[in-house]
């Protein structure tokens, strides 16, 4: 992971998103330049409307690029999501009800152009296990709270080995505590599948325990405000909020964002 | 149902009621039991209280008998009729579930041939009965048609809105996993659809009996809609209500079995969207 010279991720250049609406054309993004380092966890930080949603997207071949040039794992995002190297997890958990959490997690192995393909070194039970559902394979959904459908979520977003993970605000619905405790494991996570992290929030101090960089957003239009190291080292205990380091980034952010 | 007991934090208090009704059925069924078998000593006490003659009013033990006494006769006109309505149902739901999978994936063909269907709809089955029947003449097959015809439009309207229910990010989820159209099809568009599939199977399973009744009604030699004409025209009201129970009857059991499979196959939740 760190220390590695690879090519990014991520690369976007001056990247532009417009979208026609009823009120007219909207501009989501606005010449956005950055590039995610492989490996890297980083966090989309900014206030509703920023964008952050749009550029996550963006690199996940939902929406296109209006203007500018859009680079995932070496080639264009519609090469990166055919050959099953994103995984994306979204707000709500988009399990399909009437699945269990094992056939949830096993759907990505099900469907596509590379289904039936045993790349993955991790099978969905040993993904469950990973994110602490052993013993619940056989729940539905309803079954199940809502931070146990995310780990679920989750476990699914990871299952084709995604070398690029993608994260909507994945913990925006849950309480405080859940949410803590699946930071620290989604970290945990995060360090023993050596994948990148693309990390959607609106929460400070969620953004400042999870990335190494945090990609501070503006919004009217969307474009990049600053992009912000956050150098605490790993393993990050739960502690780590009350260190002076964690205050310092963490403030710093927010005068950011008020200046949004 | 061992599911649910494996569970040991309840997700919701819907499911705790729903595993409390489980636990004491009696509680729950006693109460439509006890006014039925009310309602039916009402009858009978009237019946003797006012001096009603059998065929204005026969009473419930008066119908009782004849279903016993008249049992042969009324299995020879119970065959034909739930012969019809079943294979009604299965042509009317099959084809109105083929429609439909074609109307979800043309617009085109959907916004040309959905009015069409809803103006067929629109005609009461008393005006179609009749056309029917010229059409398909006097024996079963006329029944059949009606049948499916009545069954028809209900489970095309609900399947064709059951396989739209599909909510937009699984879309966006199918979309990232590179999901062909078919897979999008099988794995997401048709489980989607099945709780409203069942809801037009058990509207389905009551009216393809009413269908095949009324088919009868305009011209059968056999089936309980004949029974019924003749029984009202010789004013065997004994016998024309030991009809309708037993019409009735398979209509209830037709309707029990389609929820028995519904039961069996929408184990989620639907209409919440985890």
């Amino acid at each position: 992971m760190p220390g590695i010279p690879a090519a990014p991720a991520v690369r976007l250049e001056r990247a532009t998103v417009r979208f026609v609406s009823e009120r007219g054309a909207v501009t989501a993004l606005d010449r956005v330049s950055v590039e995610i380092p492989a490996g890297g966890f980083v966090t989309l930080l900014g206030p509703s409307g920023c964008g952050k949603s749009t550029l996550l997207r963006l690199i996940a071949d939902l929406v296109p690029a209006t203007e500018g040039q859009v680079t995932v794992l070496g080639g264009t995002p519609a090469s990166a999501r055919a050959t099953r190297q994103l995984g994306f997890v979204f707000q709500d958990s988009t399990l399909l009800p009437w699945r269990s959490a094992l056939a949830n997690v096993r759907l990505p192995l099900e469907v596509g152009p590379r289904k039936g393909e045993t790349a993955g070194r991790r099978t969905p039970g040993e993904l469950l296990r990973l994110v602490g559902l052993g013993g619940r394979e056989a729940a539905l959904p309803h079954e199940l709270s809502g931070g146990m459908r995310q780990r679920v979520a989750i476990a699914r977003a990871l299952v084709t080995e995604p070398r690029l993970l993608l994260m909507d605000e994945p913990f925006g619905a849950l309480d405080e505590i859940t949410r803590d405790s699946l930071n620290e494991e989604l970290l945990r996570i995060w360090q023993e599948t050596v994948t990148t992290i693309v990390f959607v929030t609106h929460s400070i101090p969620e953004a400042v325990f999870l990335s190494q960089q945090v990609l501070v957003l503006a919004t009217n239009p969307g474009r990049v405000r600053e992009l912000v190291d956050c150098a605490l080292p790993y393993p990050r205990p739960v502690g780590i909020r009350e260190t002076t380091a964690f205050v310092r980034v963490a403030a710093r952010l927010r005068a950011l964002l008020e200046t949004c | 149902m061992a599911v649910l007991d494996r569970v040991d934090a309840p997700a919701s208090p819907a499911r705790a009621t729903g595993a409390a009704r489980r636990r004491r059925p009696w509680r729950d069924r006693l109460p439509p039991v006890v006014a039925a078998l009310g309602l039916l000593a009402a009858w009978q006490l009237g019946a003797w209280a006012f001096g009603l003659p059998i065929y204005i009013a026969p009473t419930p033990i008066q119908v009782a008998r004849t279903l016993v006494t008249e049992l042969p006769v009324l299995l020879r006109n119970f065959g034909p009729t739930a012969v019809e309505s079943l294979i009604g149902f299965l042509i009317g739901n099959t084809v109105a579930i083929l429609v439909a999978v074609v109307f979800v994936h043309s617009k085109r063909l959907e916004a040309a041939f959905y009015p069409i269907a809803v103006f067929i709809n629109t005609i009461p089955v008393l005006a179609k009965a009749p056309i029917l029947v010229l059409i398909f003449g006097l024996g079963m097959t006329s029944k059949i048609v009606i049948a499916a015809f009545i069954c028809f439009f209900p489970t095309l309207a609900n399947m064709v809105r059951g396989l739209q229910s599909v909510n937009p990010p699984s879309l966006e989820l199918m979309r990232v996993l590179s999901a062909s159209r078919a897979e999008v099809f099988w794995k997401l568009r048709v489980p989607s659809s099945l709780p409203f599939l069942f809801s037009a199977l058990k509207i389905a399973s009551t009216t393809s009996v009413l269908g095949a009744i009324v088919g009868e009604w305009i011209g059968a030699d056999l089936g309980l809609g004949a029974l019924i004409i003749e029984a009202t025209h010789n004013f065997r009201s004994p016998l024309l209500y030991a009809t309708i129970f037993l019409a009735s009857g398979w209509a209830v059991v037709f309707f029990a079995v389609i929820g028995f499979f519904e039961r069996r196959v929408v184990t989620w939740k639907p209409g919440e969207a985890p």
